[in-house]
C-alpha cells in the first residue's frame, strides 16, 4: 500500500475537499454571494461522480476504513447527486451573504456522507457521522437573521451531540468485546460467543445514535424545528442525503456487523437482537409519526413529522434483513430522498413568494403557479404512496420483502402497521393540495395574485426532481436492479 | 386492440391539458367516443373468447418481483368497459355547460375513466392495483373543486374511505405476493393457496375491495360523495368507480381464494341483505333528491354482493348484469336529479321540488326520470328487472332466507322510487307552500319562488347534450332490459371458468 495508491482510491473525496476549499476561497475573493461558486461547486460534485465511476470495482484499505464496491460506489453517487440537486434550493433563501461558506459546508457535509458510505470500520464511521453532524449543524444554523434557525441548529446539535456520544459509547462497548472494530470480523466475533448483557447494551447504544440520524421516534425530537427553521436547502440535506447515508451505514452495521444478533421481531415469537430494537422503533416512528402530522399546520413541520413515519417504514427492509430487505430499504430512502428535496424545493418557492410557509401561504397558489402545485402534488403523492409514482413501488418493494422475510410470515403485524399509516397520511398529504387547488387566497393584496415567474435554476431543478419521481414510479427497476445487483 | 381504450383516455387527458379550454369538452366527448367504440367493437366481434381471460398484451416491467404490464380480458372485463364507455360519453354530456376551470374538469375526468379502463383489463394483480389506486385521487379534485355542498367534507370522507379499502388491499396483494411468489392473475388463478392464509386473507382483500363498493356498513362515503360531487362526478361514481370495487371483488378476491370465500360468504350474503334493506329504508327518509339516490345506488350495489355470495353461475352472472345496469340507471338517475333539476332549480329539496309542478316545466325530464325510476325498481323491460331476478335466482339456491328478506327489501326500494318520482315532478297539488317554506337553510329566493309557483316555474329547456345523453343511458338499459342475453352470452362462459363455482 502506497499513498499514491490511496490517493487514487480516494480521488472523490479529495475532489470534494478540494472544491469545498475553492468555493470557500471564492467566497472570500469575491465577499459577496456569487453565482459562480454554485457552478464551481456543481462542477465539483460532478468531476467526483465520475472519479467514483473510474474507480476500481472492488478495494479494501486498513482494514475496512475505505472500502470500495458497487454498493459502496453507488450510494457515493447518490450521496452526490443529492447533494448536487440541494445546491439549487440556495437560491430560494432570500439573501445569502455567505454563500461561498454555506457551499462549503455543503460539500464537506457531502463528504461525510461519502466517508459514512465508503467506510465498513465503526471508527471511520464515526468520524464521517461527525463530519457530517458538525457541518449540518452549522448549516441549519445559517440564516443568522433568524431566531428560529438559530433554534433549529441549536436543537440539533444538542439532540445529536448527545447521539453521538451514545454511539461512541456503544461502539467502545462492542469494540471491548470483540476487540475489533472492523465490521466484518465483529460479526465473527460476537457470532461466536452467546448473547451477554454487555453486548445488548453496546448495540442498543449503537442503534441510538443512528435512531437519531433518520429520525426515528422517540429520538425524532429535533427534527421538526430543525425542518422548520432551518434554510430550505439545509433543511432539505438533512431530511434526504443524511437520511440516505444513514440508513445504508444502519444496514451494513446490523446485517454485516451485528448479523449474528439479528434476533426476530415475528409477532409472538420475538428474540432477543437488534429487531425487536428496530421493530419497537418503527412501529412508534410510524404511529406517532403519522397521527401527529395530521394536526400541523406548517407545510414543513408537516414534511418533518411525514419523516418520522417514513423513517420507521424505512427500518422496515432491514428488519426483514437478507438481500431483498435491504436492497428495498436502500430503494426506498433514496427515492424517498428524491421525493422530499423537490418537496422542499416547492416549499422554498412558495416561501419566497409569500413570505411563509404555513399552510395558508399556499392558499391558492395552482392559479399562480400551476407548474409549482403540479409538481408539489406529484412529490405530496408520492410520498403518500399512490401510483404510477415512484413511492408507490418503493412501499409496495418494502412492504412484500418485510412480508415474505421470517417464518410463517411473523412480520405481518409490522406491514399492517405500516399500510395503516400510510392511510393515515393520505389526509395530511391530500390538505395541502386541498389548499393549494381549491382554497381561494387567503391574502388579498395585488402583489400575491401575480402569476409566479420562479427562478429559472430552481423550476429546472423541480422539474427535474419530479421527472424522477415518475421516471422511478413507471421504471423502477432502473434502480432497484441496480441495487439489488450491487448487495453482494 | 381494446387495450387502446386505455391509451385514448389517458392520452386525451393530458391533450386536454396543453389545448384551448374551448376544445376541452370536445376533445374529452370525441375520447369517450373513441374509447367505447373500441369497447364496442371488440364486444361485437366474433373471433373473441368470452370464456377465458385472454392476454393481449404482457411486457416484462420488474421481472425480479415477477411485475408484467400485462393485460388481458375476457367476458365481464367487456362489459364492464362498455358500461365505462357509455358512462364516460354521458357524463361528458352533461358536463357540457363546465366553463370554470374546463380543462382541469375534463383532465381529472378521464382519468378517472382511463384507471377504471386499466382495472378492468389488468392481469397484473400490480397493475391492477396501480390503476384501482389511480382513480382515487382525480375523484378527490373532481368533488372537491367542482362539487356542490359541502364538497370538501364528501370528497375527504370518500377519499379516505377508498383508501382505507385501498390499503387493505394492499395487505391482501402483499399477502399474495408473499404466499405465491406471482402477480400474474391467470397464474395466480391456478395456484392453491394455502388454506389458513385464505381465511384470513380473502375477508381482507374482500372488504376492501367491497368498500368501494358500497358495502354495508362502510357505504356512507358513497351519499355522501355522491351528493357533494358535480353530475358527471356522481355519474361516474355510480356508474363506475362502484363497480371497481365490486370488479376486484370477483376477480382478485373470490377468484384467488375460493376456500376463504367458502368459510366467509354467508356473512357477505348477510351484509349484503342487510345493506339493501336498510339503505332502501334510509332512502325512504330522505329530503335530498340527491340522497335518495346515492343510497339507492347503496342499495343497488347491495345486489351485486349478494349475487356473489350465492357463489353460483346465476348468481355471479346476475351480479355482473346488475353491475352493468346499475352503472346505466345510477348515471341517468344522477343525470336527471344534478343536472337537469338541480342546475336549473338550485334545489334538490323534495318539498321544495314538489311545489314547482316540474313536469310541466321540464317534460323531457320528468320522462327520464319515470325510465330511470322504473328501472331503478326493476320494472320488467329495463336491465335492472333482468338483473335482479337472475341474482334472486342464483341466491335461491343458496340463500332462500336472504331471498325473501331482500324481496321485502325491493318493496321499499319501490317506495322511495316513487315517493321521489312523485315529490319531484308529480305533485301536481303541492304540500301547502307554507310547508316547503318551513325547510330549513332554503334560501329566501327559493321559497318566494315555490310559493308563487301555481304556475309552472320559468327554467332553462333541456339542451341538446343532455338529451343525447340520457338517451344513450336509456337505450343502453332498454336494450339489455328486453335481450339480456346480449350481454350474458359473454358473462356466463366468462363466469363458469372461474374456480370458486359452487358444484
Amino acid at each position: 500500500m502506497n499513498y499514491s495508491e490511496l490517493l487514487r482510491l480516494a480521488a472523490p473525496e479529495a475532489i470534494i475537499v478540494i472544491t469545498a476549499l475553492i468555493v470557500l476561497t471564492i467566497g472570500l475573493a469575491t465577499g459577496r454571494a456569487s453565482k459562480f461558486s454554485l457552478f464551481v461547486a456543481a462542477l465539483g460534485i460532478a468531476f467526483a461522480v465520475g472519479a467514483i465511476l473510474s474507480l476500481p470495482q472492488s478495494a479494501n484499505l486498513f482494514g475496512g476504513m475505505l472500502v470500495i464496491s458497487p454498493l459502496n460506489s453507488l450510494f457515493k453517487i447518490v450521496c452526490l447527486v443529492l447533494a448536487l440537486v440541494t445546491i439549487p434550493l440556495t437560491s430560494s433563501e432570500k439573501s445569502s451573504p455567505n454563500l461561498g461558506e454555506y457551499l462549503a459546508l455543503l460539500l464537506l457535509g457531502a463528504l461525510g456522507l461519502m466517508l459514512l458510505v465508503g467506510s465498513e470500520e465503526l471508527l471511520m464511521i464515526f468520524i464521517g457521522l461527525e463530519l457530517l453532524g458538525l457541518s449540518l449543524y452549522v448549516m441549519a444554523a445559517f440564516d443568522k437573521s433568524s431566531i428560529r434557525s438559530a433554534e433549529a441548529g441549536l436543537k440539533y446539535f444538542l439532540f445529536g451531540s448527545t447521539a453521538s456520544a451514545f454511539t461512541l459509547f456503544g461502539i467502545s462497548l462492542i469494540y471491548g468485546l470483540s476487540g475489533t472494530t472492523a465490521l466484518a470480523t465483529i460479526g465473527q466475533k460476537i457470532g461466536a460467543v452467546p448473547i451477554q448483557p454487555l453486548l445488548a447494551v453496546g448495540v442498543v447504544m449503537t442503534l441510538i445514535g443512528f435512531a437519531f440520524k433518520v429520525a426515528a421516534a422517540p429520538f425524532h425530537l429535533w427534527a421538526p424545528d430543525a425542518y422548520q427553521g432551518a434554510p430550505i436547502p439545509s433543511a432539505a440535506f438533512i431530511a434526504s442525503g443524511s437520511k440516505v447515508a444513514s440508513f445504508v451505514v444502519l444496514g451494513k452495521i446490523v446485517l454485516i456487523g451485528f448479523g449474528p444478533v439479528h434476533g426476530s421481531a415475528d409477532w409472538r415469537a420475538m428474540i432477543a437482537g437488534w429487531s425487536p430494537v428496530l421493530a419497537a422503533l418503527a412501529a412508534l416512528s410510524i404511529l406517532l409519526g403519522n397521527f401527529v402530522a395530521l394536526a400541523q399546520t406548517n407545510v414543513r413541520r408537516l414534511l418533518a413529522y411525514s419523516a418520522v413515519a417514513h423513517g420507521g417504514y424505512t427500518l422496515l427492509g432491514l428488519i426483514a434483513g437478507g438481500r431483498d430487505g435491504f436492497s428495498a430499504t436502500l430503494f426506498y430512502t433514496s427515492v424517498y430522498a428524491v421525493t422530499l428535496i423537490g418537496a422542499f424545493a416547492v416549499v422554498g418557492e412558495v416561501r419566497r413568494e409569500t413570505g411563509g410557509d404555513d399552510l395558508q401561504d399556499f392558499a391558492g397558489f395552482a392559479k399562480r403557479s400551476p407548474f409549482l402545485a403540479a409538481a408539489m402534488s406529484i412529490f405530496l403523492l408520492s410520498l403518500a404512496g399512490l401510483p404510477p409514482l415512484a413511492g408507490f413501488f418503493g412501499k409496495f418493494y418494502l412492504f412484500s420483502a418485510t412480508f415474505r422475510a421470517g417464518a410463517n410470515h411473523g412480520l405481518l403485524w409490522l406491514v399492517a402497521l405500516a399500510l395503516f399509516g400510510s392511510f393515515v397520511s393520505l389526509y395530511y398529504y391530500l390538505i395541502p393540495l386541498k389548499v393549494m387547488f381549491v382554497d381561494k387566497y387567503s391574502r388579498s393584496e395585488a402583489g400575491h395574485k401575480s402569476p409566479v415567474t420562479g427562478h429559472l435554476i430552481a423550476n429546472a431543478t423541480i422539474a427535474l426532481l419530479a421527472v424522477a419521481v415518475l421516471f422511478f414510479g413507471f421504471m423502477p427497476q432502473t434502480l432497484a436492479a441496480r441495487i439489488l445487483a450491487a448487495l453482494p | 386492440m381494446i387495450a387502446w381504450t386505455i391509451y385514448i383516455t389517458f392520452g386525451g387527458a393530458v391533450v386536454i391539458l396543453f389545448l384551448p379550454r374551448a376544445c376541452a369538452k370536445w376533445i374529452a366527448l370525441g375520447i369517450t367516443l373513441a374509447g367505447f367504440a373500441v369497447g364496442l367493437a371488440t364486444f361485437l366481434s366474433d373471433d373473441v373468447d368470452p370464456a377465458h381471460f385472454k392476454t393481449i398484451v404482457r411486457m416484462p416491467w420488474f421481472p425480479a418481483l415477477g411485475m408484467n404490464y400485462h393485460l388481458a380480458f375476457d367476458g365481464i372485463s367487456l362489459v364492464l368497459v362498455l358500461v365505462t364507455g357509455i358512462a364516460a360519453i354521458s357524463a361528458v354530456l352533461f358536463s357540457w355547460n363546465v366553463e370554470d376551470r374546463a380543462k382541469e374538469f375534463f383532465f381529472w375526468l378521464l382519468l378517472v375513466v382511463g384507471g377504471s379502463y386499466g382495472v378492468f383489463l389488468s392481469a397484473d394483480l400490480f397493475l391492477l392495483f396501480l390503476f384501482y389506486e389511480l382513480v382515487i385521487v382525480p375523484k378527490y379534485f373532481l368533488i372537491a373543486i367542482f362539487g356542490s355542498n359541502n364538497k370538501e367534507y364528501g370528497a375527504m370522507k370518500l377519499t379516505l374511505y377508498s383508501f382505507f379499502g385501498g390499503a387493505l388491499v394492499f395487505l391482501g396483494i402483499i399477502a399474495v405476493y408473499g404466499a405465491a411468489g406471482s402477480l400474474d392473475l391467470n397464474r395466480l388463478a391456478q395456484f392453491q393457496f394455502p388454506e389458513q392464509l385464505q381465511s384470513w386473507a380473502f375477508p381482507v382483500l374482500f372488504l376492501g375491495f367491497a368498500v368501494l363498493a358500497g358495502i354495508w356498513p362502510l357505504h356512507t362515503w358513497a351519499p355522501t360523495g355522491h351528493v357533494a360531487a358535480p353530475t358527471a362526478g356522481s355519474m361516474l361514481l355510480a356508474g363506475i368507480v362502484m363497480k371497481l370495487g365490486a370488479y376486484g371483488v370477483l376477480r382478485v378476491a373470490m377468484n384467488l381464494f375460493p376456500v376463504g370465500f367458502y368459510q366467509w360468504r354467508i356473512w357477505i350474503a348477510v351484509l349484503a341483505v342487510v345493506g339493501i334493506v336498510y339503505t332502501a329504508a334510509v332512502a325512504l327518509r330522505q329530503r335530498d333528491l340527491k340522497f335518495v339516490i346515492g343510497y339507492s345506488s347503496v342499495s343497488h350495489m347491495g345486489f351485486v354482493l349478494l349475487g356473489f355470495a350465492a357463489g353460483n353461475l346465476f348468481g355471479v352472472s346476475g351480479s355482473v348484469l346488475q353491475m352493468f345496469s346499475h352503472g346505466v340507471i345510477g348515471a341517468l338517475l344522477f343525470a336527471v336529479a344534478g343536472r337537469m333539476i338541480y342546475r336549473r332549480t338550485h334545489t334538490r329539496d323534495l318539498d321544495a321540488l314538489a311545489a314547482m309542478n316540474l313536469s310541466r316545466a321540464l317534460p323531457f325530464a320528468a320522462f327520464t326520470f319515470v325510465v330511470a325510476a322504473a328501472a331503478s325498481m326493476g320494472l320488467p323491460g329495463f336491465s335492472g328487472f333482468a338483473a335482479e331476478i337472475t341474482i334472486l335466482i342464483g341466491a335461491w339456491k343458496s340463500y332462500p332466507l336472504a331471498v325473501w328478506i331482500t324481496g321485502a327489501g325491493m318493496v321499499l326500494v319501490a317506495a322511495f322510487t316513487l315517493r321521489a318520482l312523485k315529490r319531484t315532478f308529480f305533485d301536481v297539488e303541492g304540500e301547502s307552500a307554507d310547508a316547503s317554506g318551513e325547510v330549513q337553510g332554503m334560501p329566501a329566493a327559493h321559497v318566494q319562488m315555490s310559493s308563487s309557483a301555481e304556475h309552472p316555474v320559468h327554467l332553462p329547456p333541456i339542451t341538446i347534450p343532455e338529451k343525447l345523453g340520457a338517451g344513450l343511458l336509456m337505450l343502453a338499459t332498454l336494450a339489455v332490459g328486453l335481450y339480456p342475453k346480449l350481454l350474458l352470452d359473454r358473462i356466463q362462459p366468462a363466469v363458469e371458468t372461474m374456480r370458486f363455482l359452487s358444484r
